[in-house]
């Protein structure tokens, strides 16, 4: 197996009864790619999202995550990537300290390497000052900034994010891809969904999913020339029209 | 007509309310099922079951009276003598070891006394602890008497006497299906009101649709009696089906007047709903609801109701407690109208009590009620 | 007349120790039949807006009038004249989509088929699913019912928070299509969202950040008002591009903006970013744009 290679899925399915979610979709992401997964709602992005990181056990086809199966090693999946959605995050009641504290003993490890780690995270995000905080009391952006941290606390393999920045102002937003480039610089696999589509170019290769199954995948560039569009926004509604289902 | 639009706009509430209620097969199936299962429950732990008894003797007197008594006595299919005893004191261990359910004692001179002066005294011990099964067996004991002194009537032209005097031991409240019955009505209304109105206005404002309302000509106050009446019709339901079920399984008779009976049961309800209403108001998530409501309303029913535990039992505190509890009220007067069967003079006061609780909380739940979010 | 005027507005949460101000002192006007967009991020202050406006939550300090009403003092003329859409779904999901019509209509006093023509539009595109239960409709269809739901007693306001939150790019351009036949039916519409470029789609825009409005304008104007000249500089490795642009002291503000970075100058102009940019020694691509709405948002922001 190429090394090179940290997810691949090959004819991966998923099945509810008589409904395919996720329709054989077959692909490769690379070490240190920012891979945006894109379509629309009801596409089976979630479900797809779920096989990858472990959760959901696929119908048919073979996939393997950081070099684990999907099928038979999904405990050693979930020790090499994190996972960060918009709706859940941080606990809202404990402190910014507790929290990345909470997180970075769930992966075991050691204090040593929590304590230096925690002190560079506060100072990268100039949370210093508020590390005593209840996270509650934290401005959005500051929150999903702080919970991406968390989520490459252990420095995962991949990264998982999902809607990282729904929500978020224009400002911040920035900020957060800026921590994502600098995630992947370092070889962290970064695999993000969006509804942002000035987020889609930012990606080094975008998948989109109609009705189950991956209907593009390119980089935006070639993408954009491939549907003879002036913006991935034009792309996506190009592809998304054509879906046949709802949610 | 702006009459008729607010009858159309409640009933359209009301209709809604059903559809919330009858959807969710899974809630309704319990709610009306609860009581339902409790009944019967009930009614296989209290067994019925008195055949073939084992009873003791203690003939202080020995004589031809006593013996045709004992005679008839132990001939009868409900209970075989096991021994004779000679001490009253005997009484007490033969129970102890469970030898024996009921014990019968003639008095010295029992038939000289019904021969001189046409009276005498027999003295029924029970073991009460097992309720249901003690109060079978005297009065079967006592119908047997009964009988006996019928006969020996006819026979001469005086009336006899035979005093009947019963000892309920361990139990003496006699405590069984006849206050479980009260007991189920008063924790059945509470679940089903308290609980069920508090989280169905709750679960509205988890959802947002509380919020639509709101901002919609519905008066606040309407959308509320709205969520209130589905659940007293639901509970009139359960008021039946438990009346039912101990009248035709429990063998509990109603010996008050059904419809007093009735009208002190929905007083309980709207209660009940008013404090439902009260906590829905007073929260914003089901989880805080259903966590006051359990503490709030359905311990201290089955706590501090008189039900499971005899209140005058308790220390002093608990019974001052005791008093602000609504269930204590609808148990004592349901007991009192079900069981013994008397009238509203008799229960007046209890039901002022209850009335007035339930004004009070009702004008608390309108007061904290609000007209906007916060 | 105005359909909808707020002066002043102060909401305050949390603590009298440790207030959290939501908003502090919003005033604008919207005129009749006007789509009146206020363009924030999440805790911007939207909601608590809408709220106040629709009579559901008190103002700490200001007034405001709807459809000529005071919200204090005539909540009730208020509730009865305005439509309302929260920012979560907010129907009931264990209704059919006709029940939950015909609900909402009966509380307003009338029926589907008095207002059938101005809810026909949308509601014939769920009637299909009239039997289905809200709950098991799709994102895109449930909007669609709940803004049914909210236009069935043919309002004079519409207030609409947040209605293309979490909805895909697809059923996003759909509901503003919706939204511009409703506004030629003479219905005002107050619209709310986070995503900057639903912003051109209204006929005037208050731009929201932490409960100050920063500016209020058409689209167009908005931008007119950007003032200053915006490059858009692309390369083959646009982290270190963006890095370099960020260390030039003659360069105001570097940001990334879809697949350019947007580069505002401080001093100079095209020659001087060219000039910088050779320096580098990178392979670029260089043009100047016109801003968006974005980035005036983020301009304001800065400022």
């Amino acid at each position: 197996m190429n090394n090179d290679k940290v997810i691949t899925a090959d004819q991966l399915t998923k099945r509810f009864g008589d409904f395919t979610a996720v329709d054989a979709i077959s692909f490769d992401v690379h070490k240190g790619e920012i891979f945006g997964f894109l379509g629309a709602n009801g596409a089976g992005k979630t479900t797809a999202m779920r096989m990858l990181s472990g959760l959901s056990l696929p119908t048919s086809g073979k996939a393997t995550v950081a070099g684990f199966d999907v099928y038979r090693q999904n405990e050693k999946i979930k020790q090499n990537i994190g996972y960060m959605s918009q709706k859940f995050s941080l606990y809202e009641d404990l402190t910014v300290k507790e929290n990345i504290r909470f997180y970075a003993g769930i992966y075991g490890k050691s204090d040593k390497f929590i304590k230096e780690k925690t002190v560079f995270i506060l100072k990268h995000l100039h949370l210093e000052s508020e590390t005593n905080k209840l996270v509650r009391s934290l401005p959005l952006g500051w929150k999903q900034k702080l919970a991406f941290s968390v989520a490459i606390f252990h420095e995962p393999q991949i990264v998982f994010l999902d809607e990282p920045t729904g929500g978020v102002d224009p400002v911040t937003r920035r900020e957060f891809w800026n921590m994502i480039y600098e995630a992947a610089e370092s070889g962290i696999t970064v695999f993000v969904t969006t509804h942002y589509m000035d987020e889609a170019e930012y990606c080094s290769r975008i998948s989109i999913m109609v009705d189950g199954r991956i209907d593009a995948l390119d980089t935006p560039q070639q993408l954009k020339k491939t549907f003879n569009a002036a913006s991935m926004d034009e792309v996506f509604l190009k592809l998304a029209r054509k879906a046949t289902r709802g949610e | 007509m702006a009459n008729s639009y607010n009858m159309k706009q409640f009933i359209a509430f009301i209709k809604k309310e059903f559809h919330h209620i009858f959807r969710d097969t899974r809630t309704l199936f319990i709610l009306l099922g609860m009581p339902i299962m409790e009944i019967i429950i009930f009614g296989f732990a209290l067994t019925n079951e008195v055949k073939n008894s084992k009873i003791a003797i203690l003939d202080n007197s020995r004589d031809a009276a006593t013996a045709s008594l004992i005679a008839e006595i132990g001939s009868s299919r409900y209970f075989n003598i096991e021994k004779d005893i000679y001490s009253y004191n005997d009484i007490e261990s033969s129970f102890r070891e469970g030898k024996i359910k009921l014990a019968v004692v003639f008095p010295q001179h029992f038939g000289e006394d019904l021969r001189h002066f046409n009276k005498a005294q027999v003295q029924l011990v029970a073991d009460a602890s097992d309720p249901n099964v003690a109060n079978t067996l005297t009065n079967y004991a006592s119908a047997i008497i009964v009988d006996y002194q019928k006969r020996i009537t006819q026979d001469h032209q005086l009336p006899y006497t035979i005093n009947t005097e019963m000892r309920m031991l361990y139990n003496p409240q006699l405590k069984g299906a006849y206050n479980f019955v009260p007991g189920v009505m008063a924790m059945v209304l509470m679940l089903v009101c308290t609980l069920m109105t508090a989280i169905t206005v709750v679960r509205e404002k988890e959802m947002g649709t509380m919020e639509v309302m709101l901002v919609s000509p519905v008066k606040p106050l309407r959308i509320i009696i709205a969520k209130a009446v589905p659940y007293l019709l639901l509970s009139i339901v359960n008021i039946a089906s438990i009346l039912l079920l101990s009248v035709f399984v429990l063998d509990v008779p109603i010996n008050g007047s059904l419809l007093l009976l009735s009208f002190e049961s929905v007083l309980f309800t709207l209660t009940c709903l008013a404090f439902g209403l009260l906590i829905s108001a007073s929260t914003d998530s089901q989880q805080t609801a259903m966590f006051i409501s359990l503490t709030g309303m359905f311990l201290p029913t089955i706590m501090l109701s008189g039900f499971m535990f005899p209140i005058e039992n308790m220390p002093l505190l608990l019974q001052i407690i005791s008093n602000i509890v609504p269930a204590k009220w609808y148990y004592l007067i349901v007991k009192d109208v079900m069981i013994k069967g008397v009238g509203f003079e008799s229960v007046w006061q209890e039901t002022l009590v209850l009335a007035g609780m339930m004004l009070l909380l009702l004008m608390l739940a309108l007061k904290k009620f609000k007209i906007r979010l916060a | 007349m105005n359909a909808v005027i707020v002066s002043n507005i102060i909401k305050r949460y949390g603590t009298k120790k440790a207030p959290v101000s939501a908003l502090q002192g919003i005033s604008f006007q919207v005129d009749k039949g006007e789509i009146f967009g206020i363009i924030g991020p999440d805790g911007a202050g939207k909601t608590s807006l809408f709220r106040i406006l629709t009579t559901l939550l008190l103002a700490d300090g200001g007034t405001a009038t709807v459809d000529g009403f005071d919200i204090v003092k005539d909540y009730k003329t208020i509730r009865e004249r305005v439509g309302y859409m929260p920012g979560r779904f907010s129907l009931y999901q264990d209704l059919t989509v006709k029940e939950n019509l015909d609900f909402f209509a009966t509380i307003f006093n009338t029926s589907i088929e008095e207002n059938y023509d101005l809810v026909k539009d949308i509601y014939s595109q769920i009637e299909p699913f009239k039997n289905r239960r809200a709950g098991k409709l799709s994102g895109g269809m449930k909007q669609k019912l709940a803004l049914s739901c909210a236009l069935i007693h043919r309002p004079s306001v519409l207030f609409l928070d947040e209605p293309t939150t979490g909805v895909d790019a697809v059923s996003r351009k759909e509901f503003w299509e919706m939204l511009k036949r409703l506004k030629e039916q003479g219905i005002t519409i107050l619209v709310s969202t986070p995503y900057m470029d639903e912003a051109g789609l209204c006929d005037r825009v208050a731009l929201l950040q932490s409960g100050k409005i920063l500016s209020i304008n058409t689209p167009q104007g908005v931008v007119n008002e950007f003032g200053k000249t915006l490059f858009a500089v692309k390369s083959n490795d646009m982290l270190h591009l963006l890095n370099d642009l960020k260390q030039n002291e003659d360069i105001e503000d570097a940001y990334p903006f879809g697949e350019y970075h947007h580069v505002i100058m401080k001093h100079g102009g095209e020659n001087e970013l060219k000039d910088y940019l050779r320096q580098t020694g990178r392979q670029y691509e260089m043009k100047e744009v016109r801003p968006d709405i974005e980035d005036c948002f983020i301009a304001l922001m800065k400022n």
